[in-house]
């Protein structure tokens, strides 16, 4: 199955931001260098997922008629980034409780009623709230640094906060084997959702120039 | 990866070392020395291919003082099967022998699996799966050494692109009469293919 590596998730003052790479993996074999991992749920909400792609894509349908079917009941009320996450969680845990789960991890962002909202769902129904989130990899890489830098700074700009899971891309493509340099990112705001890529991290190989055999 | 020119060889490989997903060395240098114009290239477990290489290397060391000159090639590359032949069941590296001597010149030579096998150019290690076609298209005989370097280039950075377990800078070694010239690329250095 094609599968997708870790996915970013961060908090900051007036809106989140997640990101994931555009990587899916066929076992080692870096099959699919150009695909999305996040999807727009609504104008307020979200979505990044790691694990099986085709399960991703499921989702993504599934979730795509819920947000048209609600449209069409023109009630003036739309998905929250909390009903959407407690939905999920909802219909996760089903799954794996029919033995038969979606293989993937799931991170929520969103921005409503003049708060951030950030969430994490996995495929066991496993769900949390954090201001920083990371799926995959990410979760041994990326969380320790995200989580030193909101120790000693718990509310970080817009910018911080993309400044941040840049390092933590940086990072992941350095030492997670199944990662790709090309990127997305999701930023939502009171103003909506933007999301913004193909991205690309600097790296600095010049280290290697000290090096020379192995002894 | 290895590959032959009139007076000559060059020797390249990529510089993950990884544990199943985690990336433990991001610069390791795959180029191992033997002797001054022999150089060999691992691949598989990397405690194994060192191991290998470290003991090829004190065993070429002692049989040029014996002989009281440059050893060959193949003697370099026979001492290397012999080790991977004999404990084929417990290792699981390969190494690939590439260099100069005067004899018979610039010589590649494969151990895979024990055996001892010479070619104008061979690849091995995971990334080399995805790389057979390319191989096979773009090799021509008779290339001058700096084809031979860009070939090699392209093929790593290509194998480097599609495999997980490969990455990194491309260390490139050219063996001639003159000696071993060792070169690093990095980033923008790597040849750029579609990768879309």
């Amino acid at each position: 199955m094609v599968t997708g590596t870790s996915v970013l998730g961060v908090k900051f003052d007036g809106g989140v931001v997640i990101a994931a790479d555009m990587l899916g993996s066929y076992g080692s074999l870096a099959r699919f260098r150009n695909i999305s991992r996040i999807m727009k749920v609504n104008d307020n909400t979200v979505l990044g997922a790691s694990g099986d792609y085709a399960d991703f894509q499921y989702l993504k349908q599934v979730i795509d008629q819920m947000i048209i079917d609600e449209e069409l009941l023109g009630d003036g009320h739309s998905y929250s980034p909390k009903a959407i996450h407690s939905w999920l969680t909802r219909a996760m845990y089903s799954r794996r409780s029919k033995m038969n789960p979606l293989w993937n991890t799931v991170v929520i962002g969103g921005f409503y009623n003049g708060e951030s909202f950030l969430g994490y769902v996995d495929m066991l129904g496993v769900a949390y709230e954090d201001p920083t989130l990371a799926t995959g990899y990410g979760a041994y890489l990326a969380q320790p640094l995200m989580r030193e830098v909101l120790e000693k700074k718990p509310i970080l700009t817009k910018d911080e906060a993309r400044d941040l899971i840049e390092r933590c891309m940086k990072i992941l493509y350095y030492r997670d084997a199944r990662s790709f340099n090309r990127y997305e990112l999701a930023i939502v705001t009171e103003k909506g959702v933007e999301v913004e890529g193909p991205l690309s991290v600097e790296t600095n190989w010049d280290i290697a120039h000290l090096i020379r055999g192995f002894e | 990866m290895a590959v032959e020119f009139d007076g000559g060889v060059v020797v390249g490989s990529d510089s993950r070392v990884s544990a199943g997903e985690a990336v433990v060395n991001r610069v390791f240098d795959k180029l191992a020395p033997l002797h001054e114009r022999i150089y060999c290239a691992l691949s598989g477990s990397a405690a194994d291919a060192q191991a290998i290489a470290d003991m090829v290397h004190y065993q070429l060391e002692l049989h040029s003082l014996d002989m009281d000159e440059a050893p060959l090639v193949l003697a370099a590359a026979s001492l290397v099967k012999g080790v991977s032949y004999k404990y084929k069941e417990e290792l699981s590296a390969h190494l690939m022998v590439a260099g100069w001597d005067r004899k018979k010149g610039g010589q590649v030579y494969g151990t895979l699996g024990g055996m001892l096998t010479r070619h104008p150019f061979a690849i091995g290690g995971s990334g080399s799966s995805y790389i057979y076609g390319y191989v096979d298209a773009a090799y021509k005989p008779r290339m001058t050494p700096e084809e031979c370097r860009q070939f090699t280039k392209n093929a790593i950075a290509l194998a480097m692109s599609r495999d997980g377990s490969s990455g990194g800078v491309i260390y490139l070694v050219t063996i001639t009469k003159s000696g071993a010239v060792e070169q690093v690329f990095l980033g923008d250095e790597i040849p750029k293919f579609y990768d879309e």
